[in-house]
């Protein structure tokens, strides 16, 4: 009791200095910028902080602090905003809030979503700053206890979501899961730095693939494309009035439910290593166990919004306890946010010591993020109403515009035009498995969970071979503490319920059966690069079998599960929900416009910045589509490309970043922005 | 010689004839954006590093020019570095940090190196140190040399066999210990946690990483402080880190220890990566073909920053007290940096296959 004890006055002086109205102003500061770029897909906190960091040499410590929290604190509540409305994940915090929230926003519910998903951020950000206030005091012996083992079971948990969403037929899910977790492990082995895939002649895929493009290409590009084939609005209804009350009594009715997924989302953002990327999936698995009546599940709950979104803000609470007793970042942003710290100048370095010297200092970023989480929460919820309109707006109008601005964010995580490339590559493959009910969500998971898995699994086998051979008794202490046996009963108790429910939970929507060869044809090329996965894989020489196993295990399962599948399509008849097909039901019957002439059109951009550079293709394709496609007149063309591309220099500008250049760029030097 | 070696010596020779001529710093860098660009994510040394100078730097170069600080991780460095070689007659706007994770590769001859240290021109280097530390138990037994603790199992996160960990990894092996080596860490910083809680027994961190973090540690006794790489003197050789004069270096601890050498193939081979990996680790470079003037106008900020006031007392809580060079100290330090001689490379790359499996063609 006596630490609590000690901490009531670092608390006291915590609260002094936040509440100086100096500080509150540089706070709102920060959360009006976060808000700014937080609302555009993609480009979370990571740019918005990299963007402050010039200015924090120097400054008074405790408002940058304010500044730099005020925009970190505010992301995972802005980029909701693109997750309900246009079903983009807009950060990894955001990719189960898109399940639910977008079918809403398409049934006109749009601002009912958004501010059921503010209510829960806000009251997710201060249960998460309550518990953390106390939890942080005791929290360092207890993350130590969380070993390899341990981290490998927690991964393993987070994977076992799969189960869940799954979708109509398991083995389809686990294969989805199967084929992310490989595109996971594309490029250097982590331990031997053999490749995996890739080449060197081609050295783009030796990086692997960034989260932000897998991201933004399995989700957003098939919704993009979806939408414009049908020519019409996102939400196909008129929108409800005073729908952002309705999702305030929607929070109030789920409350339990909000205070138990901030709970999971503190604890499991305290985990070190996985840097939260998943606590928004373990709560919507959470959400789905323990509701009753789950048939909505997938066509726009509000639970299904409550959940995670009540989960990814206590979650950046969470994130500090690594980042700041261990100097373990949880994620980019408290990466950049640990540099910033250094740069504040002020002598304090997070690291063991921190707690000890300076616990008012972890106490005032522990409320000013709790703050900065109301303050953002109140300023997104009044621009809700607005903002929602844009579902009304004919979706060929928005459409360039969304892929403006997806396309300059898959740019930014590797800089080479290839990003682009991968971008629409990994997009036309989340158009198939969208196309033919693949569980889409299975696979995000799958490849956001290949790196830790292969890591702590790694790690794990490399020290318990070690301490095996220092003993029996040893080895076993290791690998089964109360921890990991906790875990691995939570993880098949999930596993077994989640399988059974998951037939109920269609995550993505109804979808009709018939006829055989398109989903036959679909299902040998992924059963064919599975293949290709194994055998590339399998040929890893034996000096380096620890970047072998890993992929060779998850190829060899998935492939045993695609074969089956094979084997099953042979046998049962075409009207079977594994011949799951949207090209066949009635939304087929509303396109106006073909699969094909739709993707040309981003195939044009990306060609056309291949040869001229991103600047001058985004023009041609800005008016060509607003002119050819959306059929606007000649003013309104040049009106609102050029407003796009004014929009997208001031954005690259402030930022400092650049824009993909092509072969023109390679003959010609020409000026900004046009490099 | 080869004729391309030929010929970059030659251009290096005349790079250095127009350093000798008097400076005439007209150059204005006012209105321009300088892009530093750091190989590494933005939590690492290097990031650290680069934050650090870029608004000094801002400050000393004429017209003061704003300095953005770029990251390009990727491949240990190695990505970023390529792209470094492909930039050329740079106007002062490309600027580039290098690291000790950069030069290794550089200097084993990884078959993924596609830079050429020789064509850049360096105009600041700046060094760094490591401290190697026991956990409670092991560092009850140790006496300044490891001859007690030969009959023990040390495990270590190692981020690489071919990465900056060579340097205690080769330390340990040639005081005799019998060190497990967990391969495949992200970071020092994640060394660190294995070792707090207990899975990893044995560890080091880089200088700047020893204060923020484990010097903690050994005031709460859960750590003890074994040795330091030392430091370089004038002379060449190998004396006590400034940053940490109570601690011995591993030359001391080698010599007390049975069976070290501080002599022979083993020892100059340790000594020579040392010396490229840590005393001159950060060097900030200007692509091949930089106009010599802009070249010196940089070095020239970087002296005045050197030079400030309070560089001692900031740069001291920031980057630990090691020495920056500038001007022709810059390129001795860079000639330290990418030479190690033959037989050091060849030990290193036989001790790789052999210990860890590592073939580098």
């Amino acid at each position: 009791m006596d630490i609590f004890l000690d901490a009531l006055p670092a608390l006291g002086s915590a609260w002094g200095q936040i509440l100086q109205p100096i500080v509150l102003g540089y706070l709102v500061m920060g959360v009006c910028m976060g808000l700014a770029i937080g609302v555009f897909p993609g480009l979370g906190g990571i740019a918005g902080l990299s963007l402050l960091l010039p200015f924090m040499f120097g400054m008074d410590p405790i408002l940058g602090l304010a500044l730099m929290i005020g925009m970190v604190a505010v992301v995972p509540t802005s980029d909701t905003f693109a997750s309900v409305l246009m079903g983009i994940p807009g950060s990894s915090a955001s990719q189960a809030t898109v399940l639910d929230g977008f079918p809403m926003a398409k049934k006109g519910q749009a601002a009912r979503a958004l501010s059921a998903a503010f209510a829960s951020s806000l009251f997710g950000g201060l249960v998460g700053a309550a518990f953390l206030t106390f939890f942080i005091l005791v929290a360092r012996p207890l993350v130590l206890k969380f070993q390899s083992p341990e981290l490998l079971m927690v991964s393993v948990f987070g994977l076992s979501m799969v189960g869940i969403l799954a979708g109509r037929i398991a083995i389809k899910g686990i294969v989805a899961a199967g084929l992310g977790m490989l595109i996971g492990t594309i490029g250097e082995g982590p331990f031997n730095g053999e490749l995996r895939m890739a080449s060197y002649d081609f050295p783009y895929l030796t990086d692997g693939l960034k989260l932000v493009i897998v991201g933004l290409g399995i989700f957003a590009i098939p919704e993009i494309v979806a939408l414009l084939r049908q020519d019409k609005a996102i939400s196909d209804r008129q929108a409800l009035g005073g729908g952002w009350i309705l999702g305030i009594k929607d929070w109030w009715a789920n409350k339990w439910l909000s205070a138990r997924c901030s709970i999971i989302g503190v604890v499991v953002g305290v985990i070190p290593g996985l840097g939260g990327s998943v606590v928004d999936w373990i709560a919507y698995g959470h959400t789905i166990q323990t509701a009753k009546g789950k048939d909505q599940f997938g066509k726009g709950d509000v639970r299904g919004v409550i959940g995670p979104e009540s989960s990814n803000n206590a979650k950046e609470g969470g994130g500090l306890v690594p980042t700041l007793l261990f100097g373990i970042p949880g994620s980019g942003s408290m990466a950049i946010f640990i540099g910033a710290l250094a740069l504040l100048g002020n002598g304090i370095d997070v690291g063991p010591s921190l707690l000890e010297n300076n616990l008012d200092f972890v106490y005032s970023i522990v409320w000013l993020l709790a703050l900065a989480n109301v303050v953002g929460t109140v300023l997104c919820i009044a621009m809700s109403g607005g903002i929602a309109r844009l579902t009304n707006i004919r979706f060929a109008l928005l459409a360039p515009f969304i892929f403006m601005v997806i396309a300059f964010a898959a740019f930014q995580s590797g800089q080479n035009l290839m990003d682009l490339v991968a971008l629409f590559a990994i997009g036309f493959l989340g158009i198939l498995m969208r196309r033919f009910d693949w569980s889409r969500p299975a696979f995000l998971i799958g490849f956001v969970l290949s790196t830790p898995v292969e890591n702590y699994s790694n790690n794990a086998y490399q020290i318990q071979s070690i301490k095996f051979r220092q003993g029996w008794e040893t080895g076993m202490d290791y690998i089964l503490s109360w921890i990991t046996i906790t875990l691995i009963v939570i993880t098949v108790v999930s596993v077994v319920v989640g399988l059974r429910q998951a037939k109920n939970i269609l995550a993505e929507g109804d979808v009709p059966s018939g006829g055989k060869r398109a989903p036959l044809v679909f299902l040998l090329a992924v059963l064919g690069f599975i293949a290709y996965a194994l055998y590339d894989t399998a040929t890893i020489p034996d000096y380096a079998w620890t970047d072998r196993v890993f992929p060779v295990f998850v190829a060899s399962i998935s492939l045993v599960g695609a074969v089956i599948l094979l084997v099953q399509m042979m046998l049962k008849p075409e009207t079977h929900t594994l011949f799951a097909d949207r090209e066949t039901g009635t939304e087929a019957e509303g396109n106006t416009y073909g699969l094909w002439p739709t993707l040309a059109w981003f195939a044009f951009l990306l060609c056309l910045t291949a040869v001229t550079g991103f600047i001058i293709a985004l023009a041609v394709f800005l008016i060509s589509f607003l002119r050819i496609r959306a059929g606007l007149s000649w003013v309104h063309t040049c009106l609102y490309a050029l407003a796009g591309l004014a929009f997208m220099l001031a954005m690259a500008w402030l930022l400092g970043r650049d824009f993909p250049p092509g072969v023109l760029q390679s003959y010609f030097d020409l000026p900004w922005p046009f490099t | 010689m080869s004729l391309s070696k030929f010929t970059r010596r030659a251009a290096m020779a005349l790079a250095a004839a127009a350093f000798a001529l008097p400076a005439s710093a007209d150059v204005d860098m006012s209105g321009k954006t300088i892009e530093w660009t750091i190989p590494f994510s933005e939590t690492g040394g290097s990031a650290k590093w680069a934050n650090f100078f870029a608004p000094l730097l801002s400050e000393a170069l004429p017209g003061n020019p704003t300095v953005v600080v770029k990251f390009m991780p990727g491949a240990g460095s190695t990505k970023g570095a390529n792209w470094f070689q492909e930039q050329t007659g740079g106007d002062g706007t490309v600027m580039f940090g290098s690291s000790g994770s950069t030069q290794f590769p550089y200097l084993l001859g990884d078959p993924r190196v596609r830079y050429e240290y020789k064509d850049w021109n360096p105009v600041m280097a700046s060094g760094t140190g490591g401290v190697a530390y026991l956990n409670a138990e092991a560092g009850a037994k140790f006496d300044g040399s490891a001859n007690n603790l030969k009959d023990m199992t040390f495990i270590y996160g190692n981020q690489g066999a071919t990465r900056l960990d060579i340097i205690p990894a080769l330390a340990w092996k040639m005081l005799g210990m019998n060190v497990e080596h967990v391969l495949g860490i992200k970071g020092r910083g994640d060394g660190r946690k294995m070792f707090e809680s207990g899975e990893a027994t044995i560890d080091y961190q880089t200088s700047s990483g020893y204060l923020k973090g484990s010097a903690a540690l050994v005031e709460a006794g859960k750590a003890v402080p074994m040795m330091t790489w030392g430091s370089i003197d004038a002379d060449g050789n190998i004396v006590r880190d400034p940053t940490f004069p109570d601690m011995p270096t591993f030359k001391e601890v080698c010599e007390a220890t049975d069976g070290c050498e501080t002599s022979g193939d083993q020892w100059e081979a340790w000594k020579a990566f040392f010396i490229a990996g840590f005393p001159s680790q950060k060097i900030a470079f200007l692509p091949a073909g930089t106009d010599p003037e802009i070249v010196e106008t940089f070095s020239n900020a970087f002296a005045k920053i050197a030079a400030r006031d309070d560089f001692a007392e900031i740069s001291a809580k920031r980057l630990g007290k090691y020495p920056m060079y500038t001007g022709a100290a810059a390129k001795d330090a860079l000639a330290n940096a990418i030479t190690v001689n033959d037989s050091a490379r060849a030990f290193v790359q036989g001790w790789l296959k052999e210990d860890f499996g590592v073939e580098l063609k």
